[in-house]
């Protein structure tokens, strides 16, 4: 006896369309990383600031307000630099504009190339952070030994909420030269061992 | 159950010794080796579940190493979600959608073998890895159920390559699955079953398989994105090279929390099955109930990140993931009140699989204002990654998701083997389940909202005596499971006949077929009208 397969005929459309579906949700995950970038650029969530601003006129100055700004330098785990900014803190007038100077060393035997990723702390305020200039922007290369001073002019917008008054700016700094990179494996083998207490 | 499926008709032609299984494309025989898998993967995790809670009996360390609590932790999670439920529910599809619909067979019977096969693959590899650590050839996969990066990624052990490709393996047999059911839904229906006539389970299932086709390759694409973070100098996760962990979190939850549903949807479809029988009525609001479970699952793509209220969100998120959170207590309040406005009246009896329902109903509520609870922001960053969080979730998917499975079994084993279980071992199990899974998870609440941090092999003093109730409680259940088990071999080789009926007020296709059904179920399709 046969099976009875009802309306065999319109399977094919269904299967094909499922299919199709399973391909774009593949790919919504993975659109997932741009948008979520643009989320937080137009928010100014997460602590991503924006790119280069230029001002065609000076902004106000607000003389009234001091605002603390920390700054932090750190290394990503395989970068052999000595990385820390000149000063710790300033504290400034929102709307005029601050330049501080960074200073990288590379004490390693080869020529390496970085790139700075920064970010400000409390994630909120990264909007009204403004940087006219800054060494992030390209990327720095420094030869066997060589020491830099890497300035960077930042504009705290006089918008800022009022019940914020101090905030961080770090750097991390990262290798670009991927035959620098420390491998993978080693790091593990690195890490298992620092876990045998 | 399947071994003594009687030949009633000579022109089944079905292969027999290993062949048989191995090349089945037979949905009732794949539907048994997806519950046979499913039960087995629950030994398995339940036994992980137990170190666990022997660690746990007293403060200090007694029998684990913490690194090794922690690959126990992960693996308990990883077989109970998609080694247990989800591989129970596509089995109890496999063996009810075509009887219930009245269909010979699944639409794409070699695929829905390809889509099992893929998973003694998926958890050979998973389990492999836990091999190899007791062997002291490196760590198991340790970074949770929910493999957060960068603890997967830059921190996770050699072994995480097995966890990812296990996942992939998992993810191509439930799309393979989902695909297989929508289209024998939507092409086998007897004539005459319109949508708003499908059973409560068929329709639940629908909306089920439309879930894992939507949210198994956003799965695929976060693990995929975490092996070339690994190997392939990309960095999704990774800061320093531009990228961020904290998307790891919103797209593992964009799927995480859809997978939520996924594993209580088809639970929702058999409670709504039992209880009219067992109160001999018909479902009270029927068309609501199908809105309800079409709510629930449009809603689950839109509350995500309350699994991230203390990732920094800003306000506004906060708010907008709890009120939609929130929400989602509606349709499921609906379902509630329907099951009971089922009961009320009716002529009740409480064999198992209706004890199983009841208790399913009852704790399952429990679970969901737990969850209530939770969706509450300020309040939630006090339950955060507390024991409060592991009651809640093992409220909904023990004696939710596991309950429903076991009243399904309950429900449907006389038809699918042709015998009647043994009732007083059934209500044994029952009782022993149900009452030691309330003495296992109850406390946990009390030591959450004390503060005790989930994923942890000690703990302080003060948290000593509840964490024994429970530990007490987990040897009852997980052994309690053993008669469930001696129950269902005892029944798969005899007992009493069980009528094409089975049960009194039992509705529905399925038990118009003889027990037990046919190999091939429907093979000229019945009227409905």
């Amino acid at each position: 006896m046969t099976v009875h397969n009802q309306q065999p005929e319109h399977r094919k459309p269904v299967v094909g369309k499922l299919l199709l579906l399973v391909i774009m949700m593949f790919g919504f995950g993975y659109a997932l990383v741009p948008l979520y970038d643009v989320f937080c650029e137009v928010t100014g969530l997460n602590g991503k600031t924006g790119d280069q601003v230029s001002f065609t006129k000076a902004p106000v100055v607000d003389e009234k307000r001091l605002v603390r700004v920390t700054f932090l330098a750190s290394l990503n785990e395989s970068m052999p630099w000595e990385f820390k900014p000149q000063q710790s803190f300033i504290e400034v007038h929102p709307g005029k504009p601050t330049t501080i100077n960074y200073i990288a060393k590379n004490t390693s035997k080869n020529s390496i190339t970085g790139q700075a990723v920064p970010s400000v702390a409390p994630g909120l305020a990264a909007a009204y952070f403004q940087k006219t200039e800054c060494f992030c922007f390209t990327q720095q290369e420094l030869k066997p030994g060589e020491e830099k001073i890497m300035p960077v002019t930042f504009i705290v917008d006089s918008k800022l909420p009022q019940k914020m008054n101090e905030l961080i700016l770090s750097y991390t700094f990262f290798t670009s030269t991927e035959k620098n990179r420390v491998s993978k494996p080693a790091l593990a083998l690195s890490l298992n061992q620092d876990h045998k207490l | 159950m399947n071994a003594v499926v009687e030949e009633h008709h000579d022109h089944d032609h079905k292969p027999t010794g290993i062949g048989r299984w191995l090349f089945s494309t037979n949905h009732k025989d794949i539907g048994s080796m997806y519950l046979w898998f499913a039960f087995t993967m629950f030994f398995i995790g339940g036994a992980l579940a137990l170190i666990i809670r022997a660690e746990l009996f007293q403060p200090g360390m007694q029998i684990v190493e913490p690194e090794f609590f922690n690959q126990l932790t992960t693996l308990h999670g990883l077989i109970m979600v998609f080694g247990v439920i989800m591989p129970a529910f596509v089995g109890l599809a496999n063996w009810q959608l075509p009887m219930m619909i009245g269909a010979p067979d699944m639409a794409l019977p070699r695929m829905n073998n390809w889509s099992f096969w893929l998973l003694p693959a998926a958890f050979g590899l998973l389990l492999a890895s836990l091999v190899m650590s007791i062997m002291g050839m490196g760590s198991a996969p340790n970074f949770g159920w929910t493999f957060y990066a960068p603890l997967s990624t830059t921190y996770g052990p050699d072994s995480t390559d097995y966890f990812i490709f296990s996942v992939h393996l998992m993810g191509i047999s439930s799309v393979m699955g989902a695909i297989n059911v929508i289209a024998t839904i939507m092409n086998m229906r007897a004539p005459g079953m319109n949508y708003m006539k499908m059973p409560i389970f068929v329709w639940t299932w629908f909306i089920t398989a439309y879930l894992l086709i939507a949210v198994m390759p956003v799965l695929a694409g976060a693990v995929t994105m975490m092996l070339t973070d690994r190997h392939f100098g990309t960095s999704f996760f990774d800061a320093a090279g531009g990228g961020d962990p904290v998307m790891f979190q919103h797209i593992f939850w964009f799927f995480g929390h859809p997978e939520v549903y996924i594993m209580i949807l088809p639970a929702f479809g058999i409670i709504s099955q039992i209880v009219p029988t067992f109160a001999r009525k018909p479902l009270f609001g029927y068309s609501s109930m199908v809105y309800a479970t079409a709510s629930i699952a449009f809603l689950s793509f839109i509350v995500w990140a309350h699994h991230m209220f203390t990732t920094g969100m800003p306000v506004a998120g906060e708010l907008f993931f709890m009120y939609s959170t929130m929400l989602i207590a509606v349709p499921t309040g609906v379902k509630v009140f329907n099951w009971i406005s089922t009961m009320w009246r009716g002529s009740l009896t409480f064999e198992t699989p209706m004890l199983f329902a009841i208790a399913f109903i009852f704790l399952f509520t429990m679970g969901g204002f737990t969850g209530l609870m939770l969706c509450i922001v300020p309040a939630d960053f006090q339950y955060h990654d507390t024991y409060f969080v592991v009651a809640h979730f093992h409220y909904v998917l023990v004696t939710g998701a596991a309950f429903s499975i076991m009243a399904a079994v309950y429900y449907w084993l006389p038809k699918w083997t042709g015998n009647m279980y043994d009732e007083k071992l059934g209500k044994l199990h029952f009782w022993l389940t149900t009452i030691s899974a309330n003495v296992l998870f109850f406390p946990m609440h009390f030591v959450g909202l004390a503060g005790m941090p989930r994923r942890i092999p000690d703990y302080a003093l003060q948290f000593a005596e509840f964490n024994q109730i429970a530990s007490i409680g987990a040897f009852v259940f997980g052994f309690s499971q053993l008669i469930f088990l001696y129950l269902v071999i005892k029944c798969v080789r005899g007992g009493k006949k069980a009528t094409s009926e089975v049960w009194e007020g039992a509705q529905g296709l399925e038990f118009d077929l003889p027990s037990p059904a046919p190999f091939h179920s429907y093979t000229t399709p019945p009227e409905v009208k």
